[in-house]
């Protein structure tokens, strides 16, 4: 790892300001991909911006029908969180499937859709559920925010502050996990809300995406059944050592199977 | 370099660092607690776990900087010198290990998971949150029953 200078700043006005007009600074949330990153020398900046003394940052709370979770609040806080599990069960379950115990006591949910890995957990349920990202400066659709591999609508010196997730009627995610890193190798998260369906795919494209077809079938009848004869193209998706394009393609609709399965028990209990 | 001042097992330490420098370089480097081990160096294998401010952490993936004012636990200051803390004498008396060098790290892990977990813990439960930690010797399954047994003890102590 290169060396670099080490801020860390008790405001998000000074966070702000440390990283406003510059390229080569960084904001170091959890740390969890970002010094890896940096060990391997894939990246490399003169200075980080470590937003951990930032209380602000930090919480879950209920808004109304809305659950708020703050940028810098760790997995492990979620996974835990009385009012997560009331309100979004299937929000914690995700959080408790992300990395390891040690990994979570640390990870952010800020820092994991800044990040935007292709295969990271938090990302399918932020579009899934059609929350909305908070920043210094505006707020931003889940629609709108990722827009790549490792890239999102976030400009150059804007910070995440929080994300709104509203509260659905019944949700789930199943992923199949790549058994050594446990990110998804296909993962997905279904939503039933009163607006309707939202299905979101993790892991199996180059970002999280929406699976419409699955979710016009869904709308007219939440149950697994609807998705028979449904297929996902591989045309576009990730293909590695870990598994073919093809696998994911049908890995999706099998989890989405799953995940609609999953809510509907959650639903009637 | 950034002076960094916090406390380790108990006693007021501060060392210079680099921006860079990782919290398992100044446990081993500057204050020669080399009890932390760094097995992979890439935030898998947990043998560097140890405890910030009271959780869990893999301590190659945390910045020595952004451990000022935190209170920091290694293996050396789990128990009282000369004495063994009741995971690690579950540890002896299970035979949990084989060459060792995962085993502070599996402590300090399964310390931490009767933290989120209880003291109650089945087989499941304690391979499922053992996940963060590697060890290549032993197969796990002298380690499950150690921490299951160590998980009980802690309660009576």
């Amino acid at each position: 790892m290169y060396d670099f200078s080490y801020h860390k700043p008790a405001s998000l006005d000074e966070a702000a300001s440390l990283i406003s007009g510059r390229d080569d600074v960084k904001l170091l949330a959890g740390g969890m991909s970002l010094i890896p990153a940096l060990k391997l020398r894939l990246a490399t900046y003169s200075d980080l911006v470590d937003l951990g003394a930032i209380d602000a940052l930090k919480g879950i709370r209920r808004e109304g029908n809305t659950l708020v979770i703050g940028a810098m609040t760790p997995h492990a806080e979620v996974v835990a969180s009385a009012e997560v599990e009331r309100a979004i069960p299937a929000l914690a379950e995700l959080a408790g499937g992300i990395g390891d115990p040690l990994v979570r006591n640390r990870g952010t949910m800020g820092g994991s859709i800044a990040n935007a890995d292709p295969a990271a957990d938090y990302p399918a349920s932020v579009l899934g559920l059609a929350a909305t990202v908070v920043t210094n400066r505006r707020e931003i659709a889940a629609d709108q925010f990722f827009l790549g591999l490792f890239e999102t609508a976030l400009k150059p010196g804007e910070i995440i502050t929080a994300v709104r997730f509203p509260i659905p009627e019944a949700a789930a995610y199943c992923k199949f996990p790549q058994p050594a890193s446990r990110f998804a190798l296909a993962g997905v998260f279904v939503a039933k809300t009163a607006g309707g369906v939202r299905v979101a795919v993790t892991g199996a494209g180059p970002s999280v995406f929406r699976f419409k077809e699955a979710e016009a079938a869904l709308a007219k009848k939440f149950d697994p059944a609807a998705l028979d004869g449904i297929e996902v193209r591989p045309d576009g998706l990730n293909s590695d050592i870990h598994a073919s394009a093809e696998y994911r393609a049908s890995c999706v609709v099998v989890l989405a199977r799953r995940a609609v399965m999953k809510a509907r028990e959650a639903g009637a209990r | 370099m950034t002076r960094v001042s916090l406390t380790v097992n108990g006693q007021r330490v501060s060392a210079e660092v680099e921006g860079r420098t990782l919290l398992v370089q100044l446990l081993r480097e500057h204050l020669r607690l080399t009890g932390t081990h760094v097995g992979c160096d890439t935030s898998q294998c947990g043998c560097c776990t140890v405890h910030l401010n009271g959780k869990g952490v893999k301590s190659c993936t945390v910045l020595a900087a952004s451990c000022e004012g935190a209170t920091v636990t290694t293996i050396e200051g789990l128990a009282p010198e000369g004495k063994l803390h009741p995971m690690q004498e579950a540890f002896r008396e299970h035979h949990a290990l084989q060459c060792g060098f995962c085993t502070p790290g599996m402590i300090m892990s399964a310390v931490d998971m009767v933290r989120r977990k209880g003291n109650e813990l089945d087989e499941h439960t304690v391979r499922e949150q053992l996940e963060g930690n590697i060890c290549r010797c032993t197969g796990y399954h002298n380690i499950v029953k150690a921490i299951q047994a160590g998980a009980v003890a802690m309660k009576r102590t």
